[in-house]
């Protein structure tokens, strides 16, 4: 299979062209040579996809083989070290390739209508086609070393895409804000890779097992900073503070990179790694999962409240992701039978996330283009102007909340089954979670195309369907959502590769969708009307929480505290007061003893004649004493 | 009997005068004449020298008579120019002199 | 060491020509100044002929004396406008430069009179012009005729100097 090279050539060469180009070509054609480009690329996938799940099958012991088509020695670092750089197939990059390829291909088409006479359109096409290479490169590396180097470039895509409106204050520093904060979490990533290699002697995910026995306690906190990096691009808690900003990029950029892709890079890494943190470290598995049920909660109450609909979007994002690290967090071993059910759940749920989230941000980017604004204040009652948008907004509402038959039912399902065979309680959490999904989802819905229209807003602008680029992916993917529930998503991925026919437990089915059922009545009681008492009340009985929520519970804040007020009053002044008096302090006084030695002897280069006669004369004169009595 | 070292004495505070004007003086003019000192005392050094040691040749005694002639040729040409300088900055003071300086 | 003519008539050239030199460096008037030196230069004259070296002597009145002072005091009349009063000098520059001479001055006059100089006479007798004459035009060992055409030469160039760089433009 050497043709899946192309998946990651073709992307990159059209980003240098589009780079390069840049404005010499007509936005149009421009749009049209990287959509065309993404569209060969989403073939070769689908094609890479048919081939190995179908095409070659299963080998002799019953798993999916580990594919390498491709693979050089980039670096090599010592005998037995080295970093490669290369294409490595198996289920999981398989299954994110197609995932990608689709999700990145809908919002290349999505953005032509989305972005048609926006300054920079070229510019724009380069930076998605640069992005889906380096994602690419991501699912598909080979070593850890490989998928940190894309994993970077992602997050420069990232940092490119969000600041595209680079005139924008608030953009660059969202841009900013999200780039330091994934460096930031990075640290940590490159430590552990940096550990792992140093003490398993290599940077491939599958290490001799007496290497790793050897290194003890090293491997579980190599794996623990790993998942920081992860923790970071996936926003987990604390880290998540750049997600919510990043939603200043245009809007289809949050649809690819920070609902759909990018962001569960993190979640691919544990998946990645999953075999060593099942087999060597499964106490930091449940760290993670810990984590994750406190950021999928934490993110649930916060987006119940916010009224950018992009902001809602990015914390159900950051929830939904939430509920993916916890399903991996909460295996107990490699058997799909035993404990290992949430490896599956977890990316199943990243599949089905992927596309109704896209979706979500697609539908959200109609409706912005269509109002003019972020703000739910501006929306309401939507659904008469807007039909098809209406539409798959409502398939994708319902996905996300798990209602049977749509997508999210199936997956959210295996992971709270998941949850309950770990610990009732991480069950009974993370049901609740799933409703206030529901309910905040709903509360979205109704505030968007229900509820209390902002008529005058209306009256001078009359809301408008979407053109046809942009309602297609919407379609499209609408399908996908309707149909994904279906696929035997058991058979082609699970914790230890064998295949494995999802059940669905009929206890935590009811369970869930009486969970998802309630949110929505609930949501449906106190928005869906014109009149909004119960949501008002409700709001000034709890005014503390209700403002404590909406400002995020104050965690950017927070971290304005700690940079501003600790960081850098505390150790950033005192160590800039070193810098600035200790060692410039230094060079300054080689700088004035240099200077004040040449104003010493400047007098002897003063240019009259007599002065230096004398100096000649002085000269002459020791020149004689010493000549004459010393000798 | 007047020794040869009084002559050399003489030619000796001479010399120095002129090199103590020349370091001292502010004044073109001043210092040409502290070099007019400078080399009458080497001259009278020549002749003497040539007078006691040497009597029976002439070099020492040709050297002053160049020399004074040289000296001549020199004073008419550092006039020529200190006049111009005069001309052009209205003094000739050593001070004043920075236009060819750099 | 008896007291001869000779003796006193020099130590009166030799105290004339000193205090001469002394002065012309160190007197404020440039016009004085010029003075004291056609003073020292009649004295050096005197040394001269004193030396039985006639010849010289009166070619340095003529030239010295005559023709370069004359000069020195011309250019001193066009060039001092605002009076012929040098500025004062004074701070470490005068005592630096003082200090150097004087300590020189000390060296040389150590370093001359410890040298023991052989014969410390000469022979009375007057050097007779013709033999200058032929000395200066003989082209032979010991002959000037080279130098003293080079010096022709020298002249003429500074004549032509002199006058191309003080005419007006």
């Amino acid at each position: 299979m050497e043709y899946t090279i192309l998946i990651l050539v073709l992307p990159l060469l059209s980003f240098l062209f589009l780079g390069l180009a840049g404005t010499r070509l007509r936005p149009a054609a421009a749009g049209a040579v990287g959509t065309a480009v993404l569209a060969v690329v989403t073939a070769v996938s689908y094609m890479t996809a048919y081939a190995y799940f179908f095409g070659q099958g299963r080998a002799a012991d019953g798993l999916y083989p580990t594919l390498t088509p491709w693979n050089t020695t980039w670096l090599p670092i010592n005998d037995t070290l080295s970093i490669d750089m290369g294409i490595m197939l198996d289920p999981i990059s398989v299954m994110m390739l197609v995932v990608i390829s689709t999700v990145s291909l809908m919002v290349h088409i999505y953005s032509f209508g989305y972005m048609k006479g926006e300054r920079g359109f070229q510019r724009y096409y380069a930076f998605l086609s640069l992005f889906t290479a380096s994602m690419m490169g991501l699912v598909v590396a080979t070593n850890i070393f490989q998928m940190y180097v894309f994993w970077e470039l992602v997050g420069v895509s990232s940092y490119l895409l969000i600041g595209f409106y680079y005139t924008r204050k608030e953009a660059v520093a969202a841009s900013k804000k999200a780039f330091i904060v994934t460096r930031f979490a990075d640290l940590g990533f490159l430590i552990g890779i940096l550990f792992y290699g140093y003490y398993a002697g290599t940077f491939s995910f599958n290490p001799q097992t007496e290497a790793l026995a050897a290194a003890g306690m090293i491997i579980p906190l190599a794996l623990g900073l790993m998942f920081v990096g992860g923790a970071g691009k996936s926003a987990m808690f604390p880290l998540h503070i750049w997600l919510p900003d990043a939603m200043e990029g245009p809007t289809p950029v949050s649809a690819l990179i920070h609902a759909a892709t990018m962001v569960v890079a993190g979640v691919y890494l544990v998946a990645r790694m999953f075999p060593l943190f099942i087999g060597y470290a499964p106490d930091v598995l449940h760290a993670t999962a810990i984590v994750g049920a406190f950021t999928s909660f934490y993110a649930a109450v916060v987006a119940c409240v916010q009224s950018d609909i992009k902001r809602v979007l990015a914390f159900s994002t950051i929830s939904q992701i939430g509920f993916m690290i916890v399903a991996l967090g909460v295996c107990t071993s490699a058997d799909p039978h035993s404990g290992g059910l949430g490896y599956m759940a977890s990316m199943f749920h990243l599949f089905t996330h992927a596309m109704f989230k896209a979706l979500l941000f697609l539908g959200a980017g109609c409706i912005i283009h269509a109002v003019h604004s972020n703000e739910m204040s501006a929306m309401g009652g939507l659904r008469r102007y807007m039909p098809v948008t209406h539409a798959t907004f409502l398939v994708a509402c319902l996905a996300i909340a798990g209602i049977w038959p749509l997508s999210g039912f199936f997956s959210k399902d295996e992971i709270l089954t998941a949850c309950f065979a770990y610990s009732p309680v991480m069950g009974w959490v993370m049901t609740a979670i799933a409703g206030l999904t529901a309910f905040y989802m709903f509360r979205l819905y109704y505030g968007i195309f229900w509820g209390r229209e902002n008529r005058t807003l209306h009256a001078e602008h009359t809301p408008h369907e979407a053109p046809a680029t942009m309602t297609l992916p919407l379609v499209v993917l609408a399908a996908v959502t309707l149909g994904a529930g279906f696929i035997p998503f058991g058979h082609f991925v699970s914790s230890n590769g064998t295949a494995y026919d999802i059940h669905i437990n009929p206890t935590v089915a009811a369970i869930s969708l009486c969970a998802a059922t309630a949110g929505i009545a609930l949501a449906t009681w106190m928005y869906a009307r014109e009149r909004q008492a119960a949501a008002e009340s409700l709001a000034r009985r709890f005014a503390t929480l209700h403002t404590a929520a909406y400002h995020r519970f104050y965690i950017d804040e927070i971290y304005q505290f700690i940079t501003h007020r600790v960081i850098f009053r505390c150790i950033s002044t005192p160590v800039a007061w070193f810098d600035r008096n200790v060692v410039d302090g230094f060079m300054n006084m080689l700088a004035r003893g240099a200077n004040g030695a040449s104003y010493l002897i400047r007098g002897m280069q003063s240019g009259i004649i007599q002065h230096y006669c004398i100096w000649f004369l002085g000269g002459a004169l020791v020149l004689t004493i010493i000549l004459l009595f010393i000798r | 009997m007047i020794h040869m070292e009084y002559y050399l004495i003489v030619s000796t505070i001479m010399m120095f005068a002129g090199i103590y004007g020349f370091v001292t003086r502010r004044n073109l003019l001043a210092m040409l004449i502290s070099v007019e000192l400078i080399l009458n005392s080497v001259d009278i050094n020549f002749v003497v020298f040539n007078r006691f040691l040497f009597p029976e040749h002439l070099e020492g005694f040709f050297f002053t008579l160049f020399a004074i002639g040289i000296s001549a040729a020199e004073t008419a040409v550092a006039i020529a120019i200190i006049i111009n300088i005069y001309r052009n900055i209205r003094n000739i003071k050593v001070k004043s002199l920075h236009e060819m300086k750099w | 060491m008896e007291i001869t003519l000779e003796l006193i008539v020099f130590t009166i050239l030799a105290l004339f020509t000193v205090v001469s030199a002394v002065l012309a460096v160190t007197t404020y008037r440039i016009l004085r100044a010029a003075t004291y030196l056609l003073f020292v230069l009649f004295g050096t004259a005197g040394i001269y002929f004193q030396l039985n070296y006639s010849f010289l002597g009166a070619v340095q009145m003529l030239i010295y004396a005559g023709g370069i002072t004359v000069l020195y005091v011309f250019s001193i009349l066009l060039t001092s406008s605002q009076g012929d009063k040098a500025e004062q000098i004074r701070g470490y520059k005068l005592y630096s430069g003082l200090a150097a001479t004087l300590l020189s001055l000390g060296i040389c006059l150590y370093v001359t009179l410890k040298h023991d100089f052989r014969p410390s006479h000469f022979e009375h007798g007057e050097l007779e012009v013709t033999a200058i004459g032929h000395t200066l035009m003989s082209p032979d060992k010991y002959g000037y005729v080279l130098p003293f055409e080079v010096i022709s030469i020298l002249l003429l160039a500074c004549i032509v100097g002199g006058i191309l760089i003080a005419r007006k433009r």
